[in-house]
């Protein structure tokens, strides 16, 4: 009987995997998104939405869609002219980053464009996987408790972005959109919260010129060699 | 149950550490996870036995370490040990702590013949 000493992280595949997706989208200028949540909170709807406006101010887009069965979610995207693959996980209950790689295979990075990766409905295991992404964007609803952020703290301290969705039902809800924003705090002081309502639009100038301005901070647009 | 991803990466590690040392069989297979890794040990455990069936780790024991999670605390200044993301410090009782240990997930060691 021997010892060996190894000493290798777990995550080492992965981050190897994620490493090659970053460097690929630096060197075509694509700003990557990776979209988390709970099943239910309005993740596909909100980003139909914002497609439609995003398409509407010109540059490329391309979306990736991960669910564990089913092709709808990327039916709705396609249905609003931007190109979508599905990723199938099956008992899978999150994407990595070679299931990224995988799919850009299918189907490239839009050059110069943004890429949204709409992750497996999930506050738990979405949260340990890079994928290579710029910006991290978790969405909790309305119609969930204002607790989320603590009873998944491991999933908000990631996120670089909090967006409250459903914001048109506070009122009949009446849920308190302060305790929720107190108690993404707690978990993580940098993350910046917004309030959204993918139904009505209220609340998306902020989440758009929240893209443009991270866009702009982790793609720069090269100078061009005439 | 993102564990069995995880579980199969650390059959990959063993695999390749075994091979690698001429081993024939292992025995134990040893890991340090932090208080924040995001891993229920039991799941994990549960994941490794299925996902090490028909390989060289087959039947291997499972050793956990589990370490605390630390933070500095920017209110008063100390590096103190927290078992939450969402604990006050337990030193001076602000909310201002930065998680700096806990996240580590790592196979250690490995005890083979």
């Amino acid at each position: 009987m021997r010892r060996i000493a190894v000493e290798q992280d777990i995550m080492a595949k992965n981050g190897r995997a994620a490493a090659l997706n970053r460097d690929r989208f630096a060197r075509e200028r694509t700003f990557v998104v990776n979209l988390m949540s709970s099943p239910g909170s309005g993740k596909t709807t909100l980003l139909v939405r914002t497609l439609q406006e995003l398409k509407t101010r010109g540059g490329r887009l391309a979306v990736i869609e991960g669910d564990q069965q089913t092709t709808l979610d990327a039916d709705r995207i396609r249905a609003t002219g931007v190109p979508a693959v599905q990723v199938n996980t099956g008992k899978g209950c999150h994407l990595d980053a070679e299931m990224i790689m995988r799919a850009l295979a299918k189907q490239p990075a839009p050059a110069g464009g943004t890429l949204f990766i709409e992750n497996v409905g999930n506050l738990v295991c979405p949260a340990g996987f890079d994928l290579g992404e710029a910006k991290k964007v978790v969405i909790a609803s309305v119609t969930e408790g204002e607790d989320k952020p603590l009873k998944y703290p491991d999933m908000f301290a990631v996120a670089d972005l909090v967006l409250v969705n459903k914001v048109d039902l506070v009122a009949a809800l009446e849920f308190d959109v302060a305790t929720l924003k107190a108690n993404v705090k707690r978990v993580n002081p940098k993350a910046t919260v917004l309030e959204v309502s993918a139904r009505t639009g209220a609340g998306f100038e902020a989440w758009l010129a929240w893209l443009s301005s991270s866009r702009t901070v982790t793609a720069p647009v090269e100078a061009r060699v005439p | 149950m993102h564990e069995v991803a995880l579980a199969q990466s650390i059959v990959e590690i063993v695999r390749d550490q075994a091979r690698a040392n001429h081993a024939d069989c292992v025995k134990a297979v040893f890991l340090r996870i932090g208080a924040f890794a995001n891993v229920e040990p039991e799941a994990l455990s549960f994941g490794f036995e299925s996902a090490a069936r028909g390989t060289i780790a087959e039947g291997a024991r499972l050793e956990i370490e589990r370490t605390p999670g630390s933070a500095f605390c920017a209110g008063c200044g100390s590096d103190v040990q927290v078992e939450s993301r969402v604990a006050l410090c337990p030193s001076c009782g602000s909310g201002q702590l930065l998680i700096t240990g806990g996240e580590e997930l790592r196979v250690t060691e490995l005890e083979v013949s």
